[in-house]
């Protein structure tokens, strides 16, 4: 069995499924009996949410005008 | 160029060519060019339409990835990413890749200007940053005794222009693939394309960035009085 800190340092990578079928198993051994590390991986899952949905920054108008027009220049 | 004797283009040639009229003009000129580009070749009008329709819809994408990499100079690093793409227009075989080949551009010119250094010179410990956990952080100091989703509303106290902030503030290496994969959905194997590093590379950057942006979080949220307002 793994211990919390070794799992943790595997978490988001496990989310990913950027882990291969040995690590997975041993990383979903140790979330059968760990709470905490569950905890873990609905966060790491929830941060992952978080970021796609910080993902798009509006163009502001003046931007969008400024770059326009240097296109219409090239 | 393919052209047939009488000059005029000929049909199915294979070439995107077909303004016979300006392939002639630049007929005997065409050799003391190395490499036709957009400025030379008969479909100068043309390609600059195509390229600027193709230029317009990516905009919005361009400035968002520009915003996240080098923040204030966002608009200067897409204006240089729209010349050297402009340049390199007539090298650009699939059309369809257009979007993917532009942002790459784009990339390439935000890590070219290397300004993000200068502002962020300090190093960050890694090994710290390896056992560091937001999850078991925030369930440690219980930033909001009276919440009964403490991650959650963490995580909700974060402003766009926070996560912005946040994001500057990581070195460059861990930033580019970090913001790229989880915000603008590239993959991996296409950032290590991108930016010419070995996928292992970026793979071990995107786990130290995520794990650098969690302390970052952190950090932030304790020197903005986030979690202070909360409590009182
Ligand atoms: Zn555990």
């Amino acid at each position: 069995m793994i211990s919390c800190s070794q799992a943790t340092k595997q978490l988001w990578d496990y989310v990913e499924g950027a882990v291969d079928g040995a690590q997975r198993r041993v990383i979903e051994e140790h979330l059968s009996v760990c709470r905490r590390c569950c905890g873990e991986v609905e966060f790491a899952e929830e941060l992952r949410g978080f970021l796609a949905a910080h993902g798009d920054t509006d163009l502001p108008e003046e931007v969008k005008v400024r770059l326009t027009s240097f296109l219409d220049e090239l | 160029m393919v052209q047939t004797e009488d000059g005029s283009t000929p049909i199915a040639s294979g070439s995107r060519c077909n303004n016979s009229v300006i392939d002639d003009v630049y007929k005997d000129t065409g050799s003391l060019f190395e490499e036709p580009s957009a400025m030379t070749t008969g479909t100068y009008v043309d390609e600059k339409e195509r390229f600027r329709t193709l230029a317009t819809l990516q905009l919005p994408r361009l400035y968002a990835i520009s915003r996240r990499l080098v923040g204030d100079d966002a608009e200067d690093a897409v204006q240089d990413c729209l010349l050297r793409a402009f340049r390199k227009f007539s090298q650009l075989e699939d059309e369809s890749a257009g979007p993917a080949w532009i942002a790459s551009i784009l990339i390439n010119v935000c890590r070219d200007r290397g300004r993000y250094k200068a502002r962020h010179p300090e190093e960050v410990s890694l090994d710290d940053v390896e056992e560091f956990s937001l999850y078991r952080t925030i369930a440690d100091e219980d930033p909001f005794p009276y919440s009964d989703s403490l991650h959650l509303d963490f995580l909700h106290q974060f402003t766009r222009e926070d996560v912005h902030h946040v994001l500057l503030s990581l070195p460059e290496i861990y930033r580019v693939p970090l913001v790229l994969v989880h915000m603008d959905g590239f993959a991996t194997k296409e950032v290590a394309r991108i930016i010419e590093a070995p996928l292992g590379t970026v793979l071990a950057r995107l786990h130290r960035g995520r794990k650098l942006f969690e302390r970052k979080m952190w950090d932030y949220a304790g020197e903005s009085g986030m979690l202070k307002e909360v409590v009182s």
